[in-house]
């Protein structure tokens, strides 16, 4: 943390927030001011400067032609390249895990360039969308409870040699390569397939971006009892429907 | 008066006659009202019945994510100063539903039919509307239905050409582009409290600008009509510049936008807004919603709101606080089985209201809640929530089947 305050950033709200994306963002607010942090949110618009100096960056999912414009953009700035090697932390869902690796397939059919910043290549599905519950156990690196979430999308994301699976998947389809791998991660930067408010249901995700951007083990506890239930109540809501 | 009775061809007839026998059978076994059934097996027996059936109806067709059920009602009664009217008034709004409905309107002048957004450009080919009223789009259901953008991009592909009069609100951008292609358009500043699914241009996908009421696109010419109707306050703006009050029953600022629709698409068919507000005013309750029922010895007001826009909207129309508040929200088939939505709901704006948190996806509401830092009681049933609210009529709001569930209960 390089100031007195944490600064999250949420990139390109106008295009990338399809479908509850801010919970993202509201969690990891909420869980810092419940350890007294001093929080400052900046939402960046896509005719706006990334700021460089954020500590944490969220980057949500979006339609096919607000991804690729998301990207241009993105790219054009390069102000989220300059965060990551600074040291930033950054999360990102569905269109934007894929914008964050080295190319995705935009919404004419083209191959187009991402930011680079994931060792993964996206391609689209021939068949149906991935659409459903997922449960899954993250990378055991990381410390974390199973991840639970829900999916959307069309797309497969293979993993280069430097990026690891986010997850394995018990029940879903997770990158769609069809070895059982959901999303990707390296030292500071995170993707997943797990669309909007994937934090809702896995607050520890919150905790480990608070933690590294800290630069600290571990947080003081707080009350998790409605996460918990809910926790409980998806994971076995997946084993049945599996 | 033109009825419809005359140009149905023999099989047409029997498909007609066959579609209600399904729809009694299907009542008798206790299966609702058996409109959706027998407007199938019509269906299936005469694939053009619905394009037959409208033949000699003037036809207005509503579409919307929001508020089209409220205002195909709304319309209907002010056509009825001009003639019968038939209409899907319960909101049985795909093709077999619409044509199950006209089917029962032999004697009808107009048909005022509500129509699935997915539907819209296929049932205005088949029947050849007078006038389509477009009110808003909005994010709703991504789980099953189109991207919002891409069906205003259906809308605008299906609807060019067109012969109707398209009826649009002007300040909602990709409602503008929808109805960008067509030559008869009659603007309506009915507003739109929900911004979050317009901030790129429809036209280029440059990054929208909305200085106060207005909007544009900063990189193209795309921008906001000038309105000929507007409803300002609680009066409705006619192109002549009259302003004419606004008298409900039913609540809120969108039904005041519905009103003022209602009337542009009325005056179309010349029935002036004087005489079509004042037949609004007859409409209490539409389909159960804002319906007032007593239960357990406490009044409650039934409201559904099935997505951000809709929430939205219900927000702004209930009592204030201490007026108890109980949410339902269910994810089965007919909802969308995503919550995710529940995080672009400004559930904040709940803040001093006891909440009351019920349905199948009450927890997911409970962590919605408790991030938006507010207080709240999670309960199993409704009889347990309304027991437990403190005293004033309860504000009841509930998605699509949550409301279902809740009208079964209470008895309305």
């Amino acid at each position: 943390m390089s100031q007195n305050s944490l600064r999250v950033v949420w990139v390109y709200p106008d295009l990338l927030s399809t479908y509850g994306d801010q919970g993202n963002v509201l969690v990891l607010e909420r869980r810092a001011r419940q350890r007294r942090l001093d929080v400052q949110r900046l939402d960046v618009r896509s005719d706006q400067q990334i700021p460089t100096s954020g500590d944490i960056y969220l980057i949500g999912g979006g339609e096919d032609r607000p991804q690729r414009l998301a990207a241009e953009r993105l790219r054009r700035d390069g102000g989220l390249n300059r965060a990551v090697a600074n040291g930033a932390i950054v999360f990102s869902v569905c269109a934007g895990y894929q914008i964050l690796g080295h190319e995705f397939i935009n919404d004419l059919g083209q191959r187009e360039q991402g930011l680079g910043l994931l060792d993964v290549i996206s391609t689209r599905g021939e068949g149906e969308r991935c659409v459903g519950d997922v449960l899954g156990d993250i990378d055991p690196q990381l410390g974390l409870p199973p991840l639970t979430g829900f999916e959307n999308h069309q797309g497969i994301t293979h993993l280069g040699p430097t990026a690891r699976p986010f997850a394995r998947v018990r029940y879903g389809k997770g990158n769609g390569t069809g070895d059982g791998t959901e999303g990707a991660f390296n030292d500071t930067v995170f993707g997943t397939y797990m669309h909007g408010p994937v934090m809702a249901r896995n607050p520890h995700i919150a905790d480990l971006l608070l933690k590294l951007a800290l630069d600290v083990n571990a947080l003081p506890p707080v009350d998790d009892r409605w996460y918990e239930a809910l926790r409980n109540e998806r994971i076995a809501a997946a084993t049945q429907s599996a | 008066m033109a009825g419809n009775t005359g140009p149905l061809s023999p099989r047409a007839k029997l498909a007609v006659t066959a579609g209600k026998a399904a729809a009694a059978v299907s009542r008798a076994a206790g299966r609702g009202s058996g409109s959706v059934i027998g407007g199938k097996v019509a269906l299936k027996l005469d694939p053009d019945l619905l394009a037959r059936l409208a033949t000699h109806l003037d036809v207005v067709l509503v579409s919307a994510t929001n508020g089209k059920t409220t205002t195909t009602r709304l319309i209907a009664e002010a056509l009825r100063a001009s003639g019968p009217v038939v209409s899907n008034a319960l909101g049985a709004n795909m093709p077999a539903g619409i044509t199950s409905a006209l089917a029962g309107g032999s004697d009808a002048r107009y048909g005022v039919i509500e129509v699935d957004e997915k539907y819209l450009a296929m049932v205005a080919r088949d029947v050849s509307p007078k006038a389509i009223a477009l009110l808003n789009l909005s994010r709703d259901q991504l789980d099953r239905a189109a991207e919002t953008r891409m069906l205003a991009e259906k809308w605008r592909e299906g609807l060019t050409g067109t012969k109707a009069v398209i009826i649009a609100n002007a300040d909602d951008p990709l409602i503008v582009w929808a109805a960008s292609s067509c030559s008869n358009v009659v603007w309506v500043a009915a507003g739109q409290e929900w911004k979050d699914d317009a901030w790129s241009c429809p036209a280029c996908g440059g990054v929208m600008q909305r200085p106060g009421d207005d909007w544009f696109c900063g990189e193209c010419g795309f921008r906001r009509p000038t309105p000929s109707w507007a409803l300002s306050g609680d009066y409705v703006l006619d192109p002549h510049g009259s302003a004419w009050p606004i008298h409900l029953q039913l609540p809120g600022r969108a039904n005041k936008a519905n009103a003022t629709t209602s009337a542009a698409v009325a005056a179309t068919f010349g029935v002036p807004p004087q005489v079509a507000l004042e037949r609004m005013y007859q409409v209490q309750a539409v389909a159960g919603r804002y319906d007032v029922v007593n239960f357990m010895g406490r009044e409650l007001r039934l409201l559904l709101a099935k997505n951000p826009a809709g929430w939205l909207e219900t927000f702004s129309l209930i009592d204030g606080p201490p007026a108890p508040v109980l949410l339902s929200v269910n994810a089965r088939g007919a909802d969308g089985t995503d919550t995710s939505w529940l995080w672009d709901v400004d559930y904040p704006r709940l803040a001093g209201h006891p909440i009351f948190v019920i349905g199948d996806r009450r927890l997911d509401l409970a962590v919605r809640l408790e991030v938006a830092g507010l207080d709240f009681r999670v309960c199993d049933t409704v009889d347990e929530a309304v027991q437990a609210a403190p005293p004033g009529r309860i504000e009841v709001i509930a998605n699509y089947t949550a409301f279902q569930d809740l009208r079964r209960r209470v008895g309305n």
